[in-house]
């Protein structure tokens, strides 16, 4: 057992602490600290910064960009990046399809796509949830059938994330209905301004537009854009949701995001209120306890497997995100009201449209009853 | 940072979880039941042989008798106790008792005392004030470390002695003192600091008792889901118990991060870090207790509230435990005064 890093870790944490404070735009870190909503932009501005220091996407293998760091590493490179205010590359190049390329890809797909995607070049969205497959993914009906060697898509995807930005899209098709369900889907890419995709933004509570609705009508899409082989997609789809619990508690961010609520309860006294001093006692140390799991968690899964107390961390960290959220409603008191005014504090106007938007966190990446589920059934053996 | 037990720590675990085998409440519920039924509350033969393991002397100095290990080896074996709720007071006689004596004792007094102690032959017990209660087998120790006014002494007899039965099987007694038959504990006076850090170390180790206690009361529980039958099925297939045992896990989890953390900073030695260490690993404690607590009993049913039924018996251990060295409000008032001292809180630093 040991307490500390070591040298060598200290030093590395430091070194993406001066990276992350000193390379990455301003702007945009000003931006995150404020809550307000970064523009495309502020997303590819950071990106290229961390894929020019060689940073971007350090899960993926040596050849096409990635890190032979330490899952310890990886830990501390995406904690500064959160406290440093820094937007995580994007997650749908760096977390998901570039990874799903790099391991099914050709590597024709490899070299067409890897370098762009690192660079985001490419923007991807994630064509996976539909109206009637949420938390039930395998049911999708979007289908691709044989043209030739092309595929032709029809169907529909939802909750796609900022496919406003995107360029592209990786999507999972249904490509054999007479399959038992997880075994008849394929994934394809296309570029999001292929004929037949039409867009529609979904305004969400607090009046952002993040997620959409995207429609297929006889999309042409050349067999070569088929990720490996057909009906891989659900191996697929796992494989990349496997990713996608790496560094899913975001603990840095809600950090950072309740020592900024401290500093407004300093502000106006709140926190010489011994039930408001006591709220935050409470919240920073349930999330201590989960930066903690996160570390022994990475501490402990040298060997490949995720640890089994991995699975709490979306499952809390997103609990405790939101009630960050809910905390500094209470702290605006009745200003939370006062959203659409320019006189009151800003952050007091945008705390309830954070809360509002911020319920989402325990519905995707899997919702909340979905990692009761995986505890249970997996963990537990119930 | 390194969570894990190396392969020292683990044989020593596995070692102690041998000796206590007799109370696993998975094959012998009734064992803890007949054992804390009769004074003292607990068994003095597997006393003696935690003695001769060298468990009673772990924490002190080989020079005083001990076995100069460190806080991870004295949590581990406060963990296997609470794994099986076994009623020997190994934190409160030797990390409480013998952590005072063994931070203040003099030279004589310590190789006399935790001699003694190591090799189970003094049964200490720690009280504080003029009238102290509860005092954790206050009336079976062989000597009372005594608190009072930041000074402590040692009492062989107190004034007055009245024993009692606490709700878990447990033996407490209320004790008078009187001062003309108290000798100081080494060179006596204000000894204040030094046993804060004392009750902070004891409070780290009790917290790894109760982690233990919650690592079976959540097996216990799932256990019991998957072999109990309604309405033809077992109940494991209704979602809304399995989610709620989900819940326990993820409560026992974090708790078994934060004080697991907790240790490697005793072990570290800062006396601020130290303090500030064990009232969050107690706070996160107390909290996952209640609620694990709570709910074992809940989706046991009815034989949860029962005696025979080893799962209350953990409940109502939990909850001995969390009002003990310290409950939730303690702590939550201890850290609120320094709230504001800190942005973010870095565990790395």
């Amino acid at each position: 057992m040991r307490l500390r890093l070591t040298q060598e870790e200290a030093a590395f944490r430091e070194e993406m602490r001066t990276f992350f404070t000193t390379e990455i735009p301003e702007d945009v870190r000003e931006s995150v600290r404020t809550g307000r909503h970064i523009g495309k932009d502020g997303f590819v501005r950071t990106m290229r910064a961390m894929n020019a220091a060689g940073i971007a996407v350090p899960n993926w293998p040596l050849e096409w960009g990635g890190k032979d760091w330490t899952p310890l590493q990886k830990h501390l490179w995406h904690e500064e990046m959160q406290l440093a205010c820094v937007p995580p590359p994007l997650a749908f190049n760096a977390g998901m399809i570039g990874p799903v390329i790099a391991h099914f890809g050709t590597q024709e797909m490899k070299e067409r796509f890897l370098p762009a995607t690192a660079n985001l070049d490419i923007w991807w969205a994630q064509g996976f949830s539909e109206p009637n497959a949420g938390s039930d993914l395998a049911s999708l009906t979007t289908r691709a059938e044989r043209d030739g060697d092309d595929w032709i898509v029809n169907g529909q995807k939802t909750w796609t994330t900022l496919g406003q930005h995107a360029d592209w899209m990786f999507c999972l098709c249904r490509t054999d209905p007479e399959v038992k369900k997880q075994a008849g889907i394929s994934m394809l890419l296309f570029p999001m301004d292929s004929p037949g995709v039409t867009l529609r933004p979904i305004e969400l509570l607090d009046g952002t537009f993040e997620v959409n609705e995207v429609f297929f009508d006889n999309v042409r899409v050349p067999g070569e854009n088929l990720v490996g082989e057909a009906n891989q997609g659900w191996t697929q789809a796992k494989f990349l949701l496997g990713n996608e619990r790496v560094g899913v508690a975001p603990v840095g961010a809600t950090k950072r995001a309740l020592a900024t609520a401290k500093d407004h309860a300093k502000e106006t006294g709140a926190l010489d209120d011994p039930l408001t001093a006591a709220r935050f006692v409470e919240l920073e140390n349930a999330l201590l306890a989960l930066e903690l799991t996160a570390l022994r968690v990475v501490a402990n899964s040298s060997d490949g497997k995720p640890h089994p107390a991995s699975s709490v961390l979306k499952l809390k960290g997103s609990e405790l995100q939101q009630e960050v959220t809910e905390l500094l409603v209470d702290l605006a008191g009745p200003l939370s009201l006062a959203s659409g005014s320019t006189t009151v504090p800003e952050w007091a106007a945008h705390t309830v449209p954070t809360y509002l938007n911020f319920r989402k966190a325990s519905i995707y990446g899997g919702s909340n009853e979905i990692q009761r589920q995986i505890i249970a059934g997996t963990i537990l053996g119930l | 940072m390194d969570f894990e037990l190396d392969d020292e720590q683990a044989a020593l675990r596995d070692a102690v979880r041998g000796l206590l085998k007799g109370y696993d409440p998975a094959t012998n519920s009734e064992h803890r039941r007949k054992v804390t039924a009769t004074d003292p509350g607990y068994d003095e033969a597997l006393w003696a042989r935690l003695a001769e393991m060298g468990l009673l002397g772990l924490p002190f100095a080989e020079a005083d008798g001990g076995m100069g290990a460190g806080p991870v080896e004295v949590a581990l074996v406060a963990e296997e106790i609470g794994r099986v709720l076994a009623p020997e007071p190994y934190v409160a006689a030797v990390a409480l008792a013998g952590g005072v004596v063994a931070a203040l004792g003099s030279d004589e007094q310590r190789a006399q005392i935790l001699g003694e102690v190591s090799s189970g032959e003094r049964l200490l017990a720690f009280a504080s004030g003029q009238v102290a209660e509860p005092v954790i087998q206050g009336a079976r120790a062989d000597t009372i470390v005594w608190e009072v006014g930041g000074e402590v002494f040692l009492v062989d007899r107190p004034a007055g002695a009245t024993a009692y039965r606490t709700h878990e099987g447990g033996r407490a007694a209320r004790l008078e003192f009187d001062r003309s038959a108290a000798t100081p504990l080494g060179s006596g006076g204000d000894a204040r600091e030094a046993l804060a850090a004392v009750v902070a170390r004891a409070r780290i180790v009790a917290c790894h008792e109760a982690l233990g206690a919650m690592d079976t009361a959540l097996r216990l529980t799932t256990s019991y889901l998957t072999t109990r039958q309604q309405f033809g099925v077992t109940l494991n297939r209704f979602q809304a118990l399995t989610f709620r045992a989900a819940d326990m896990y993820t409560d026992l989890e974090l708790t078994r991060s934060i004080v697991t953390w907790a240790t490697l900073v005793a072990a570290d030695g800062d006396a601020d870090a130290l303090q500030d260490a064990s009232a969050r690993a107690k706070l996160q404690t107390v909290r996952a207790a209640r609620r694990i607590g709570q709910e074992a009993i809940q989706l046991h049913g009815g034989i949860g509230v029962t005696d025979e039924f080893s799962i209350g018996h953990f409940t109502s251990r939990l909850t001995a435990l969390s009002h003990w060295l310290g409950d939730a409000r303690d702590q939550v008032a201890a850290l609120s005064a320094g709230i504001g001292d800190h942005g973010v809180l870095d565990p790395l630093d």
